[in-house]
């Protein structure tokens, strides 16, 4: 267990996942992997049922890492292997796009066995006998080291027919992503693994435990999500739920960047630590002194928090009882459940810090040009929407605002999210409608500058 | 079952499918198991908004036009649903609206089409379609029939928002040899994409760019030649896909739309033609599920334009040395027939096109029965072969081949070389040419100069007509009524779109002068009237009447055709 940048013990990172990477003498040599205990769960994993992995996994309590924090086991029950007759598909998205995000990089490049170790884990436990890996297209070392390990596994029989003379087969592929922020989406993913263009699928009723690659039962699951399967199998579903919080069982890993002396990825039970706490102590604080203005606390997509907001959270106490406390924004503890309580999402554990020297408008248009240039474009609203939006925010950063401008981005978010094909929609909305709505002066401002200069008569 | 075979049918669900009661804006209604909620709604009278949507493609759910308010039954804690004091199920309502398209009917399903969120969206979806769209109405083919402009009036705001620049992309973009694309006005249905491919099998559409930026494109190394490339412009909402052909000749709502059939090959695809002021602008198809579906060829499409061309025979002549003479009608008619009576029935053959209405052919019969003697006349039709296309088109090109042969009048060609070897022979020395040319079917142009009598009836001058001695001009498909049957046995009707040309007549008309002149009983001048004299004497047509014909047609009894 590494210490990073704490004197309290409290502050003191758990890494599972990342427990080696920072090692100097680590490398991604298969030879290094087994020094360290490597594909010793995959031998203990391929003696067990697969149905009892699954069920390991369902007691540990692990939601997904990739954003949406949908428990693992529950969506690994989706399929019926007794009625199910076409192959079962286990994919590894490793699309790895949202701005703020940067922990999934940090495994693909520093520990890739460990990620080949989840996944055999994970294909055995679905019964898959093909698996995916979609490593975004820009991480181009990342699926030559890949490669690289990929064939090391194969090597030694971890991969490949009768694996370790069990009778399991399995093979994994790298595919390189086609370099756009959707095909992370899982249906988009499947759509381009399939050679198309990443369109996000419709559901119903395709969704993919039931139609997903080629139309066959198909899993998908984030890098950091199927590293953690090895080792939910290494010390049991009930131990692993113990780590954390209930709900927000095991370690999650937060990438903080932005406006903090020392930014960086940290990995720490659910609910262990406070933002204030990351921020301040583990981070050193904010940057030149400054004050915190505002932290998206999930990658781009969340909506952003405000410093100095106080937030009703309802939770259960010790007792097990609801009640409901006030928190400040640097109290919140870090899980999937508070912050979602305090309006926002977790999402995939980027957290993006802002002091109070930035201007919120500048901020929103960066955000907005990436969804614009990102909206695959397929559904209306996303498409039509996304661009309009940049544009308005554009013209607003460029000094021509006009009074109507906030309000017509709320309306604009308003009439988006939650009536798209996929949660890009929410994506690109959700961030105008915190950012316009907690900062509005900011937004007004902006927008009534250009009419006092056109007040002045023109001469 | 349509002719053309369609890999979707979301408004058929198969027979068998059990009833279910589902809720449709406060009344409980029953409907097929999985039919698609835009159907369920459009059986009951309500128009769910759509632009991808076609109820023969795929579903590509991208327009969002179509979202409503979705409920399910609310399960009890035993898991089955709570009723209500009329034993209904209760409903609890998603939150999110959900498209209805993608949506199929299960019992206890509740629909709202038009709740405060239903039409929040349907405004909010609307303005992001105009957001960038051109607004170029006033020049736009497409206005006056266009599902932008007409839910823009239903379900829009009235007024946009939007003030930025608008994205411009390409226009006038040439993507096969009969459609163009304008892309500004595409709003991106893929309707056409999944038509290329699912129906026309031509794969080549496409979206390139990306967001706000997509647009259709056609594959670089391709152009989009299919014969059923033009079906496009019909099922795209807006004026994106634009024929060639009609861009810019006629504003739709000039147009007075006559339901008929098209006449290029025996399948008989039901159109609506498109005319004004005595000139046809247009064929579109028009749904019939018991044969074309909601589709049609190019080439039928195409078909009309020779009715409108320069060499249409105007007036009824004679031939005198000099040339063709004018006439008046009543006395050519009565020169004619003097000159038929006068013949040895033997010696006169009628050389009649499979492309006449059934109508048109029964007075062929009793034009036949009034000159013949002792002896049979010898009738036939002249066949045209052209290649079937596994979809619509049919390699019989006549559009009444098995009306000709219900009624007798002839069957494929089979005694075309017949006729050929009796003209050689001397034994026919007159023939009445209708609507064919004797030269194209084989009789060799020295042994038409050898008859003592040609008399041609028609629209189109060729090489029969230029040696005829007689002319008498006819009416095409758009100028007359009638009835065919096509290559599956299904009767249509053809309605009259415009007048005849000149003085040119309905071939009805001019048939039943001759008979009249020769002293044959009247069969009444409307083509109703005929219809039901054809009907009293043709067995196979036992128990039809005009009127129940309807827009669809009727099939003839299975062992008739």
């Amino acid at each position: 267990m590494t210490k990073v940048g704490a004197a309290n013990d409290r502050l003191a990172e758990h890494r599972i996942i990342l427990r080696f990477v920072d090692e100097p003498d680590y490398t991604t040599d298969i030879d290094c992997y087994l020094r360290h205990g490597g594909y010793e769960q995959l031998r203990k994993a391929l003696s067990m049922d697969p149905a009892a992995i699954v069920a390991e996994v369902k007691a540990s309590g692990l939601r997904g890492r990739g954003g949406a924090g949908f428990p693992t086991g529950t969506k690994w029950g989706f399929i019926d292997h007794a009625k199910n007759r076409k192959p079962v598909y286990l994919l590894c998205n490793a699309d790895e796009s949202e701005p703020g995000t940067f922990k999934d990089r940090q495994i693909l490049y520093k520990d890739p066995h460990q990620l080949l170790e989840g996944m055999i884990i994970s294909s055995y436990a679905n019964r898959a006998h093909l698996a995916y890996i979609y490593i975004r297209g820009e991480m181009a070392h990342g699926a030559q080291i890949l490669e690289r390990a990929l064939a090391e596994a194969r090597a030694k029989n971890f991969l490949g027919a009768n694996i370790l003379g069990t009778g399991y087969d399995l093979d994994i592929f790298v595919f390189r992503g086609a370099g756009a922020y959707i095909c992370g989406e899982e249906t988009g993913l499947i759509e381009s693994l399939e050679g198309k263009r990443a369109y996000p699928r419709i559901k119903p009723p395709y969704f993919p435990a039931v139609l997903g690659l080629y139309l066959c039962p198909t899993i998908v699951n984030n890098v950091e999500t199927l590293c953690n399967v090895k080792h939910i199998v290494e010390m049991g579903g009930a131990a692993y739920s113990k780590i954390g919080t209930p709900n927000n069982t095991g370690t999650r890993i937060w990438c903080v960047s932005g406006d903090v002396r020392r930014p960086g990825y940290f990995e720490y039970d659910g609910g262990a630590i406070t933002l204030g706490e990351l921020l301040y102590e583990v981070c050193g604080g904010i940057r030149d002194g400054n004050r915190l203005k505002a932290v998206i606390p999930g990658g781009s997509s969340a909506k952003v928090l405000r410093a100095g907001e106080i937030y009703p959270i309802r939770r259960k106490n010790s007792e097990g009882r609801l009640e409901e406390i006030e928190m400040k924004l640097e109290d919140l503890p870090l899980d999937f459940d508070t912050i979602a309580a305090s309006g926002s999402m977790s999402g995939s554990g980027g957290i993006i810090v802002m002091d109070h020297t930035r201007d919120m408008v500048e901020c929103l248009n960066n955000l907005s040009a990436f969804y614009a240039h990102e909206s695959c474009g397929q559904c209306t609203p996303c498409r039509e929407g996304a661009l309009w939006m940049h544009k308005i925010l554009d013209r607003m950063r460029e000094g021509e605002g006009r009074p109507e401008d906030p309000q017509q981005l709320l309306d604009l978010a308003d009439q988006i999210a939650g009536r798209t094909i996929c949660a890009f929609g929410e994506a690109c909305s959700w961030p105008v409608e915190s950012f316009v709505a907690k900062f509005r002066e900011e937004f007004e401002a902006k927008a009534a500058a250009k009419e006092h200069e056109r007040l002045q008569p023109a001469c | 079952m349509a002719l053309i075979r369609n890999p979707f049918d979301h408004d058929l669900p198969s027979a068998d499918s059990p009833q279910v009661h589902v809720h449709l804006d406060g009344k409980w209604v029953d409907v097929p198991l999985g039919l698609n909620v835009i159907e369920v709604a459009r059986r009951f009278g309500k128009l769910i908004p759509h632009y991808c949507y076609h109820p023969k493609l795929s579903i590509a759910g991208n327009c969002r036009m179509c979202l409503f308010e979705m409920g399910t039954p609310k399960l009890g804690p035993d898991r089955k649903p709570v009723l209500d004091g009329e034993g209904r199920p209760e409903l609890q309502w998603v939150p999110r609206p959900q498209i209805a398209c993608a949506t199929t009917a299960f019992e206890g399903l509740g629909i709202r089409t038009a709740s405060p969120l239903v039409e929040s969206c349907q405004k909010g979806v609307m303005e992001f379609l105009l957001a960038n769209h051109p607004l170029d109405c006033p020049i736009c083919d497409q206005a006056g029939e266009c599902k932008l402009q007409e839910y823009a009036f239903d379900y829009g705001k009235g007024r946009s928002q939007f003030g930025e620049e608008k994205v411009r992309k390409p226009k006038r973009v040439d993507i096969g040899p009969r459609i163009l694309l304008d892309d500004e006005r595409c709003i991106l249905c893929t309707r056409c994409i999944r038509f290329a491919r699912e129906i026309a099998d031509d794969d080549c559409l496409g979206i390139t760019e990306r967001g706000g930026y997509n647009r259709l494109s056609i594959h670089p190394d391709q152009r989009f030649t299919s014969n059923y490339s033009l079906n496009t412009a019909d099922i795209c909402p807006v004026g994106a896909l634009t024929t060639k052909d009609f861009r810019f000749r006629m504003r739709a709502w000039f147009l007075k739309e006559t339901q008929s059939i098209c006449v290029d090959c025996a399948t008989g695809c039901n159109v609506t033609i498109g005319s004004r002021e005595g000139f046809v602008y247009r064929l579109t198809p028009r749904v019939n599920e018991a044969v074309n579906s909601h589709w049609m060829c190019d080439q039928g499409r195409l078909g009309f334009h020779p009715i409108h061309s320069k060499h249409r025979v105007l007036e009824p002549a004679r031939r005198v040395e000099t040339g063709l003479f004018p006439g008046e009608w009543p006395l050519v008619l009565g020169q004619v027939a003097e000159s038929l009576r006068k013949l040895e029935p033997s010696s006169l053959a009628l050389l009649v096109s499979a492309r006449l209405t059934n109508e048109e052919l029964f007075l062929v019969q009793r034009l036949r029965e009034s000159l013949r003697g002792e002896s049979e006349i010898f009738t036939e039709v002249v066949p045209r072969k052209g290649q079937a296309d596994g979809l619509l088109r049919s390699d019989d090109l006549n559009p009444n081949s098995k009306g000709a042969r219900i009624l007798g009048i002839g069957a494929d060609g089979e005694k075309l070389p017949e006729l050929r070897k009796r003209i050689e022979e001397g034994k026919v020395r007159a023939l009445f040419c209708l609507h064919e040319d004797a030269i194209g079917a084989g009789v060799p142009e020295e042994m038409l100069e050898r008859l003592s009598l040609l008399v041609w009836q028609g629209i189109l001058e060729d090489k029969s007509c230029e040696r005829a001695h007689w002319v008498l001009p006819g009416a095409s498909f758009a100028e007359k009524s009638g009835s065919m049957v096509n290559r599956a046995g299904q009767v249509q009707r053809l309605h009259r779109a415009i007048p005849t040309p000149g003085r040119a007549k309905e071939d009805v008309w001019i048939l039943r002068g001759l008979i009249l002149a020769l002293g044959g009983e009247d069969v009444g001048q409307s083509v109703p009237d005929i219809f039901s004299k054809m009907v009293a004497t043709t067995p196979a047509f036992h128990g039809f009447t005009w009127s129940g014909l309807g827009d669809q047609g009727v099939p003839l009894p299975a062992q008739a055709g």
